[in-house]
């Protein structure tokens, strides 16, 4: 009797404990990955998808998270914004991911936050940014103009002497905004507006003949001038070639750019662009352990020697450990214990510090400007003495800078106006 | 004075290099592995000193520690702190050989490695340093590039060793540029009389060097300046608007080059091609693609991708032809339709076969870089190339379309189909040869704009609206109105872009088609009598 009670006892403890077992298994994290795979921007995002993908094995490898393993989830929004939403709509309703990684511009950001706000996803987004924006549901790993553009501006005026600017970007709203900022940024500290040049122009422009002799004569003042570009993708390669064909050297007018990194400059014979410069958060050439093994796995993942990687993979890097750190530390994938959790978690970033969550969603990093060599990678001339903090709200735009983002308790506000005390932000801002 | 011996020992490590040796001047390896040493552990104000104290040391291997030291390629073995030259930096293993002796050491990994950091103003004291030694060169076009390098970078210490140099330099053009130079570093110094020399020359640095004059607090020197600059100013406008003409027809022959293949299948043939663009990218993937056979020859393989350019992209307008296009004969909308949907096929395919991302075309040596016609106006080289393609190849259709029997049957067919034929014209074969010639020149456009743009996915995409336009405003079924509207829409769209911007200017000269459309339905050129009904 007690002997068939015990087994029985037994049985049923193993039937309990397979059950469990099989509902892990059954149950992996789903993360979804929202990468353009074709399209105009499938030159940029392809990698991004892969880096996921790299990641999520890894951590497969090393047992997954809570004893589940990950399952990636990928669609392709084809660099068609309004296709961004819907596939966003898919993976949280029809798939049911826990956390969606993805997006590349602002524009497929905006275009997928009422998504994830109405059906309370997750979202991390990876690439540099203009700010002015805080979602409760949006992680941003990317640069605020305060941990890019701003401090670029400053290495240009106080170490290069410059004080003649071009700013010169595509015509998007993320040159528009920064270029605003910078603008605000550079009358604040006496620069006259005969000495600040805008330009602006289309995507994909190829013929910059016109602009780069425009910018030849406007440099030619008497004052050190600097190009400060946000011109987009794949639209530098033709105006760096018109700058080395026209003779403009980087000792001349060095060219910043915000959106030129390793993997643009692997289209392009970078031997007339050594000098110029470009602002990140993370270089491939940054001399640093975690770092090269970073891109030995890169490139064993690709199979190809040639491989580079950039600052949104790093940004990817970061998100992804900042979401495991946030899920063993929640002890569950719920979205809500997830957003609370992950505030103040601390993951080592590829460049040898710590990137930490800040309560408005965005993350700690350092700054480094490094010069264009001609093997397509960057050496770093300048960084800053510690990492700083992303800053939602521009202090350079009026209708922003008395506004701050604070996703704890009890605040929970993403855009909280200091002067009125509300949640709500001004009307500035809302009509952005 | 020190750095006349750093001078004089450079010229003389140069003179070694070059000549039998005379005498030598060696520091000891272990000396100079300790000055190397001391430039990898220097921060960037102490870096400068001991760049003078190496050039200063004489050592016939100085330049190519400058050299290096100017590239980023220099580093040190972090184990033992060697200094080290990188011959070969790409990938994640580095070759290296010992900066000291020369002495290969083989690959080492990029981990073991530090690169010795450079940054603009330590080369820019290097290119100085070395182009006061370069002054002395026997190649004319060595010096004056070293002349013009030392534009606004005189300082107290090259002065004296330039004014002595231009006694003795020959070449006129080389003597007026170290003139210039010491002229700028004069009127720094507050100098009236170096205004004279700047006053006829249209140099940027010159420029710059006179503004900063103009505002200068002696008015004397001011007035002077301002009178040197208004001077230059009127030179100038002729240059500017020379440029401007330039810019415009390069722009132009692009657009003639993009639009002229569809010029044919759509102004001859009449089918709206919505793959032109994507023909257009075979032809520069192709250039890509011949690049990769002829590693290291980017000028071959370029000349070679002409006609393999022009094979591939008539062979895949052939396919287009014979699998969809002859089958919707006379619906144009389903043409477009079906002709748009290849478009992004052979979009996606080449995403897939080869890369989403951008391949990189490599530039011959005698293409890049410019000529110059003056210090103000100079031509770049790539564009030039083109401007002369593109009337290559508008001169070779003329010919194929006028003087040849395949134009004749072409021109036969398009004026009156059912007549051709049933003269014997096989108006079948006709409608495949002149598809495949319209996108074989597609396929050359490809080939030469893979020179100026990038060659990725995308590339057609970029073209095939500019290309409509062209033929639209030109006359459709007119090639001298395609040649005609291209160099005119680009020379417009060159004229707006400075003070409109690029993306006003693009929009006004939409806006300026659209109104020139509406009161000359059929573009500058129409086509008159019967086919002009068709």
């Amino acid at each position: 009797m007690s002997i068939k009670k015990h087994v029985k006892m037994g049985l049923s403890a193993l039937a309990l404990s397979v059950s469990f077992h099989a509902m892990a298994a059954e149950d992996p994290i789903k993360v979804g990955i929202l990468h353009s795979l074709s399209g105009t921007m499938a030159i940029s995002e392809t990698a991004l998808k892969d880096t996921m993908l790299m990641l999520i094995e890894k951590q497969n490898a090393e047992g997954g998270v809570l004893g589940r393993k990950l399952e990636p989830v990928v669609v392709d929004p084809a660099s068609n914004w309004p296709l961004f939403a819907e596939r966003a709509r898919e993976l949280l309703e029809k798939e049911k991911v826990d956390v969606i990684f993805g997006n590349w511009t602002s524009v497929s950001r905006k275009s997928v936050l009422p998504v994830v706000e109405e059906l309370n996803g997750l979202l991390f987004y990876p690439v540099q940014y203009e700010g002015e924006e805080s979602s409760e549901n949006v992680f941003y790993t990317g640069a605020a103009p305060n941990q890019q553009a701003i401090p670029a501006v400053d290495y240009l005026k106080n170490e290069l002497g410059v004080e003649r600017w071009v700013l010169a970007g595509t015509d998007y709203v993320y040159p528009r905004t920064t270029n605003r900022i910078l603008e605000t940024y550079l009358k604040d500290q006496g620069v006259a507006d005969a000495d600040i040049m805008i330009n602006y122009t289309p995507f994909g422009h190829s013929d910059w003949q016109s602009i780069v002799s425009d910018i030849k004569s406007f440099g030619s003042a008497g004052k050190k001038t600097a190009v400060v570009s946000t011109i987009n993708g794949d639209a530098n390669v033709p105006f760096y070639r018109e700058l080395g064909n026209q003779g403009v050297s980087a000792s001349d007018i060095p060219v910043v750019a915000f959106s030129v990194g390793e993997q643009e400059l692997s289209g392009i014979d970078t031997a007339p662009l050594v000098g110029h410069l470009a602002a990140w958060n993370y270089f491939m050439s940054v001399d640093n352990d975690a770092n090269y093994d970073f891109i030995d796995a890169w490139v064993e993942f690709k199979g190809d020697e040639k491989a580079v990687t950039n600052d949104p993979m790093e940004a990817h890097y970061i998100g992804f450990n900042m979401y495991v750190e946030a899920v063993k530390k929640a002890g569950t994938t719920d979205v809500d214990a997830i957003k609370d959790a992950i505030i103040g978690v601390a993951v080592p970033n590829l460049t040898g510090g710590i990137a930490t969550m800040m309560p408005n969603h965005h993350i700690t990093k350092p700054v480094l400007i490094g010069e264009i060599q001609d093997n397509g990678q960057f050496s770093v001339v300048w960084e800053t003495a510690s990492t700083v903090a992303g800053d939602a709200w521009s202090d350079f735009l009026p209708g922003s800078k008395d506004l701050i983002s604070d996703w704890r308790a009890p605040l929970r506000c993403g855009n909280f106006n200091v002067v009125t005390g509300k949640c709500g932000g001004s009307a500035e801002v809302a009509s952005n | 004075m020190s750095i006349f011996r750093l001078l004089a020992g450079l010229a003389l490590a140069w003179c070694l290099a070059l000549g039998p040796a005379v005498a030598t001047a060696q520091v000891q390896d272990d000396t100079a592995q300790t000055l190397l040493q001391r430039l990898a552990e220097a921060n960037n104000a102490e870096k400068s000193k001991v760049l003078k104290q190496i050039a200063e040391s004489g050592d016939e291997r100085a330049r190519s520690w400058l050299e290096a030291f100017a590239g980023g390629k220099l580093a040190t073995v972090k184990s033992s702190g060697y200094v080290v030259l990188v011959t070969n930096n790409t990938g994640r293993n580095w070759q290296v050989a010992s900066a000291v002796t020369g002495d290969s050491m083989g690959e080492m990994s990029r981990r073991d490695l530090d690169s010795i950091r450079v940054n603009n103003a330590l080369r820019s004291q290097v290119e100085g340093i070395l182009s006061v030694v370069d002054l002395t060169v026997a190649d004319h076009r060595t010096r004056r590039a070293a002349a013009r390098h030392l534009l606004g970078r005189v300082d107290a210490v090259t002065a004296p060793l330039i004014e002595e140099r231009l006694e003795v330099e020959e070449n006129d053009r080389v003597r007026d540029l170290l003139a210039n130079a010491l002229a700028i570093h004069q009127l720094e110094q507050g100098e009236i009389n170096a205004i004279e020399q700047l006053s006829g020359s249209l140099n940027s640095r010159v420029r710059a060097a006179l503004n900063n004059a103009a505002s200068s607090d002696d008015p004397a020197i001011a007035a002077a300046a301002e009178k040197a600059l208004a001077s230059i100013e009127q030179k100038l406008k002729l240059n500017k608007a020379a440029e401007t003409l330039y810019f415009g027809l390069s722009l132009g022959s692009v657009l003639v080059l993009a639009a002229i293949g569809l010029a044919i299948t759509f102004g001859v043939m009449g089918v709206i091609n919505m793959a032109h663009g994507e023909l257009i990218m075979l032809g520069a993937y192709t250039t890509w693609g011949m690049q990769q056979l002829f590693p290291g020859q980017p000028g071959l393989a370029l000349i070679l991708s002409i006609p393999a350019g022009f094979m591939v992209a008539a062979l895949a307008g052939i396919i287009i032809e014979r699998s969809v296009i002859q089958h919707l004969k006379g619906r144009p909308l389903e043409t477009l339709l079906a002709t748009f949907g290849i478009s992004l096929i052979l979009q996606q395919l080449v995403r897939t076969v080869i890369s989403p991302l951008n391949r990189t075309v490599v530039t011959p040596e005698w293409m890049s870089g410019s000529i110059m016609i003056n210090e103000a106006l100079s031509l770049t080289l790539n564009r030039l190339y083109v401007i002369g393609f593109a009337l290559v190849v508008f001169a070779g259709l003329m010919l194929i379309m006028r003087r040849t029997r395949l134009g004749l049957e072409v021109r036969a067919v398009t004026q009156n189909r059912a007549m051709a034929r049933s003269m014997g014209i096989k108006a079948t074969k006709v409608d495949i040869m002149t598809f495949a010639l319209g996108s074989g020149v597609a396929g050359l456009a490809g080939v030469a704009l893979s020179q100026i743009t990038n060659v990725g996915p995308n590339l057609g995409q970029n073209y095939i609206i500019d290309s409509f336009m062209v033929v639209v405003f030109g006359g459709v079924g007119n090639l001298w109105g395609t040649l005609v509207a291209g160099l005119t829409l680009g020379t417009i769209n060159q004229i707006l872009e400075p003070w409109a911007g690029a993306v006003l200017a693009k929009i006004m000269v939409l806006v300026l088609i659209i109104l020139f459309i509406q009161k000359r339905p059929r573009g500058l050129f129409p086509q008159k009598g019967r086919a002009a009904e068709g």
